[in-house]
């Protein structure tokens, strides 16, 4: 993929093979000898914890339909027949449902590194877009298969969710109908989501593999955002990497493990082994916590159709970033002004998370009631998660635009050697720069 | 770096993990100390077996429990696992269980519904026919099924036992409909129920369950001392095993796995170290 | 090429390391890589073997009171059908006469049911060529016959004519009571 090759076909099998079909050379090229900077921190990591999570939701998923019955009346007893009688069901099935979560933690990091380190700009706007893309779908994937279980919270999640679509104008309603297969989420429902369940996540590794063909043209970005001069900067991916992501992917799924064996249930909702009735919405409808900050985001807003499109906008400011951040430099360690703002977006998306498992007259401060502005008391969660909501995109709207423009950046290395040779006092003025120095 | 990574994690799930607020109140469960507790805990097999006769003499007269089988009694970790027995559905014990159940079949010859004696493949009977009877028999209210009950509710085996032992008379100022009962582990909003100082509404709610529990309702085979508290404890115990029969095949399999991974984690690290040992970076 | 001798790679060494001990470690890392992956790989076979609820209902007992004399019933046993067959003294007759005849899969007829219960003749009905239920009264010899492929079963269920290799299958079962086996 990324042009030359250093392959030399050992076996004749090998010779064979190269000239009909180069397959190895292919395997070589991205996961054997491609250059990576050596500098790359932990942080980046989480790709290859990424693909591991992919896999085993895949493995595990396929699993589960084996014996998964999707019918409204069987559902919810066929995944507890898993959990109880089918042999180590229990195991596949806390895999899968703390794996989606774990899913998601990684994507998050993911995500928020590739934010810090401008991995996002010129020649890596194809390969965040496609990153973009996977997002979504995860998203749909898993709000599909959290209605699978059929419980209190897959239901009404469902109906709530579903519901939204229906804010669209004049055809919203036409196609929430359409959705459901009927006139309200039911069995039809329950059958198709659980057929796109199946699979979405074969179109998300589809688009991994584009995502990492689109990295392997550029090549990596780094933690110092300057392009690879020389080969001095780069190490081969394996063994270097492959055992950097190795001890990394072991130790996140010592986390796993522990959610998996000792606390299975503690990322899902109680509610949720309840058998679904539709005649009965539980007390407290809330997402999974890897989508409470778009849920906080959509109660933020008084309008339902408004809500709508703040949620959809919020995720569309991802798509856009690229070219609304203005900024020639990649990496935030030479940019000390949209560093502190990046800290505070990460702590207003942890906010927003919070507001969103919360009920929005929920108080802030408890038992002190201040005024009422636009019908909501000051001193509430749907005033704190309208003010993060206006800082989250302001953030991609107005800081990041304007920041790049005004800002002035710290000198960056002449190279990605530079600063290592010079360890470790780091570049010039930014001993306080390399974020995994500090804490 | 790793340690931030962590500390970012740990205080992301900090917040996921905090209790959400609902419109309704209720008192904390009651703090009480379980043998299941933690990464070692095992269930007390004594316990649950007086657990089981709780259910079986008092709960089981109103709640069913559509996901269990009399076989589960008898499975590893079950209340009646004997270890001459591997296979549940030999164990004579289980299976005299069952036999003093009346099963709803239908004769294979001529098609008439008919009553068999129970097998231990048989699942627990459901104490009505259908959810109508149910409510037609409790007031309006439905007994929820009791399968799930340790995963189906907010805090557990603690909320179970508190609800059990939580029943009081309801405070002066307050309107308990009838068929009612107040209890304040109960998840529930008192304030349309209450004609006295607007701010001190009490916490908890209103449950259509009549006390269950009595002193000496059960006696007790091994001779544990038939309370009220311990009834409930033990009933509790069952139920949490019931919602989970794999927790203790979870938690050693789990074991396992940590100090394995843990040793995987330090041979990659010596690995890395070594690989990386000439490289600056 | 060919030249991957231990240590042959000086570049990756550190000064006075030893090249075995170094070696050790990646060796025992990717072993342990392997072991975890082999180990998680077991318990996601073990998830296609029959679950705890097949296996609970993997035994069933059947009143034989329900059997005319020469008739016989089919019930589903773990999915599978199962021959009751009560026997005629003629039928019993003309299996015994044949106990030494040319069997493909030489048994005798005492050996295909429980002692002193000649008359009740307890069968996996699946045909032992691939699996087809073979018809109660057809074929050549008076005992089943397979539409599938033809083969003829006698009324002792032994397989003597056609495809099938072997005698139709004897299950494990107990007599409970006179009238009453159980089977599995």
């Amino acid at each position: 993929m990324s042009g030359h090759s250093n392959y030399e076909p050992k076996s004749g099998f090998e010779k064979w093979l190269d000239v009909r079909l180069p397959i190895i050379r292919l395997g070589y090229d991205s996961i054997v000898d491609f250059p990576t900077p050596k500098n790359l921190n932990y942080w980046y990591t989480f790709g290859g914890i990424l693909a591991v999570c992919l896999g085993i939701q895949i493995v595990t998923g396929i699993i589960l339909a084996m014996h998964y019955v999707a019918h409204v009346d069987m559902a919810f007893a066929s995944v507890e027949h898993i959990m109880r009688d089918v042999n180590y069901g229990w195991l596949v099935r806390y895999m899968h449902a703390n794996g989606a979560s774990m899913f998601f933690l990684a994507v998050y990091v993911h995500m928020f590194r590739g934010l810090y380190y401008g991995s996002y700009k010129a020649p890596r706007e194809v390969l965040w877009l496609l990153g973009c893309v996977i997002y979504m779908l995860m998203i749909i994937t898993a709000f599909m298969g959290y209605v699978l279980p059929w419980g209190q919270m897959s239901f009404h999640g469902a109906v709530v969710i579903t519901n939204l679509i229906g804010a669209i104008p004049v055809i919203g309603p036409a196609i929430t109908t359409w959705l459901w297969g009927g006139f309200a989420v039911d069995d039809p429902t329950l059958n198709r989501f659980f057929s796109l369940h199946y699979l979405l996540p074969f179109m998300i590794a589809g688009v991994v593999g584009l995502h990492i063909w689109a990295l392997h043209v550029p090549g990596n970005n780094n933690p110092t955002g300057v392009n690879v001069k020389s080969k001095e900067d780069t190490v081969p991916f394996h063994p270097y990497y492959t055992v950097k992501d190795g001890f990394a992917i072991s130790v996140f799924l010592l986390m796993y493990a522990a959610f998996v064996f000792f606390n299975p249930n503690a990322l899902g909702d109680a509610v949720n082994y309840v058998p679904a009735n539709p005649l009965v919405t539980p007390a407290h409808i809330v997402p999974e916590w890897y989508l409470l900050p778009f849920y906080a985001i959509l109660r933020a807003v008084p309008d339902k159709l408004m809500g709508v499109v703040f949620m959809g906008g919020a995720i569309a400011m991802l798509f856009l970033l690229p070219w609304l951040d203005t900024s020639k430099v990649r990496s935030m360690r030479y940019r000390p002004t949209a560093k502190l703002y990046f800290f505070i977006f990460v702590i207003v998306t942890m906010i927003l998370g919070y507001c969103g498992g919360q009920l929005p007259d929920n108080k802030i401060i408890p038992g002190l009631t201040t005024f009422q502005v636009a019908a909501s008391d000051l001193n509430s969660v749907v005033w704190l998660s309208r003010l993060a909501t206006a800082y989250y995109f302001a953030y991609f709207l107005i800081i990041l635009p304007v920041l790049g423009l005004t800002e002035t950046p710290l000198p960056q290395p002449e190279s990605i050697s530079e600063p290592v040779l010079s360890h470790p006092a780091n570049a010039p003025a930014g001993a306080a720069a390399s974020p995994e120095k500090r804490g | 770096m790793l340690r931030k990574g962590f500390a970012i994690a740990a205080l992301g799930l900090a917040f996921i993990g905090s209790p959400t607020l609902a419109a309704t109140t209720q008192e904390e469960p009651k703090a009480v100390h379980w043998s299941f507790e933690g990464p070692l805990g095992k269930f007390d097999q004594a316990q649950l077996q007086r657990g089981y006769k709780v259910y079986r003499e008092v709960c089981s007269a109103c709640h069913s429990m559509n996901l269990m089988s009399f076989r589960n009694l008898g499975q590893k970790g079950g209340p009646f696992y004997d270890p001459e027995f591997k296979n549940p559905n030999d164990n004579p014990y289980v299976k005299s269980i069952a036999k003093d159940y009346q099963i709803d079949d239908i004769d294979s010859e001529t098609g008439d519904v008919v009553k068999r004696p129970g097998t231990s493949a048989d699942k627990f009977p459901n104490p009505f026919p259908n959810e109508a009877a149910a409510r037609a028999s409790n007031g309006g209210a439905l007994p929820p099924d009791l399968s799930d009950m340790a995963k189906a509710r907010e805090g557990g085996p603690a909320y179970i036992y508190s609800i059990l032992t939580g029943y009081e008379e309801a405070p002066k100022g307050m309107t308990v409909p009838s068929g009612k009962q107040y209890n304040p582990y109960m998840p529930g909003d008192m304030s349309g129920f209450w004609s006295l100082d607007p701010n001190k509404v009490p916490v908890g709610g209103f449950i259509a369950m009549p006390p269950p529990l009595a002193p000496d309702k059960v006696s007790f085979d091994d001779g544990t001392k038939s309370t009220v508290e311990q009834q409930a404890k033990d009933v509790t115990a069952f139920l949490t095993w019931a919602s989970d029969p794999k927790t203790e095949e979870r938690k050693s399999f789990g074991l396992a796995a940590m100090i394995y991974l843990l040793i995987f984690s330090g041979l990659l690290y010596a690995s890395y170290r070594r690989i990386w040992a000439n490289i600056a970076h | 090429m060919a030249s991957t001798v231990v240590g042959a790679t000086p570049e990756h060494h550190t000064g006075g390391e030893d090249p075995n001990r170094r070696d050790f470690i990646h060796i025992a890392a990717t072993v342990a890589a392997l072991g975890a992956v082999g180990g998680l790989a077991w318990p996601f076979i073990d998830q296609m073997n029959p679950a705890a609820d097949t296996l609970a209902l993997a035994s069933v007992e059947f009143d034989l009171s329900k059997v005319e004399l020469g008739q016989q019933v089919v019930i589903k046993w773990r999915g599978k059908p199962l021959f009751i067959r009560h026997r005629t003294g003629k039928e019993i007759a003309s299996a015994i006469k044949d106990n030494h005849a040319d069997l493909r899969d030489p048994q005798t007829d005492e050996e295909r049911h429980k002692a002193g219960k000649a008359e009740w003749l307890v069968l996996i009905g699946t045909c032992t060529h691939l699996g087809c239920v073979p018809t109660f009264g057809g074929g050549d010899y008076g005992g089943w016959f397979c539409p599938c492929h033809g083969s003829h079963y006698d009324t002792s269920g032994r397989i003597r004519k056609g495809p099938a290799p072997k005698n139709l299958a004897v299950p494990d079962y107990t007599f409970l009571s006179d009238s009453k086996v159980k089977v599995g």
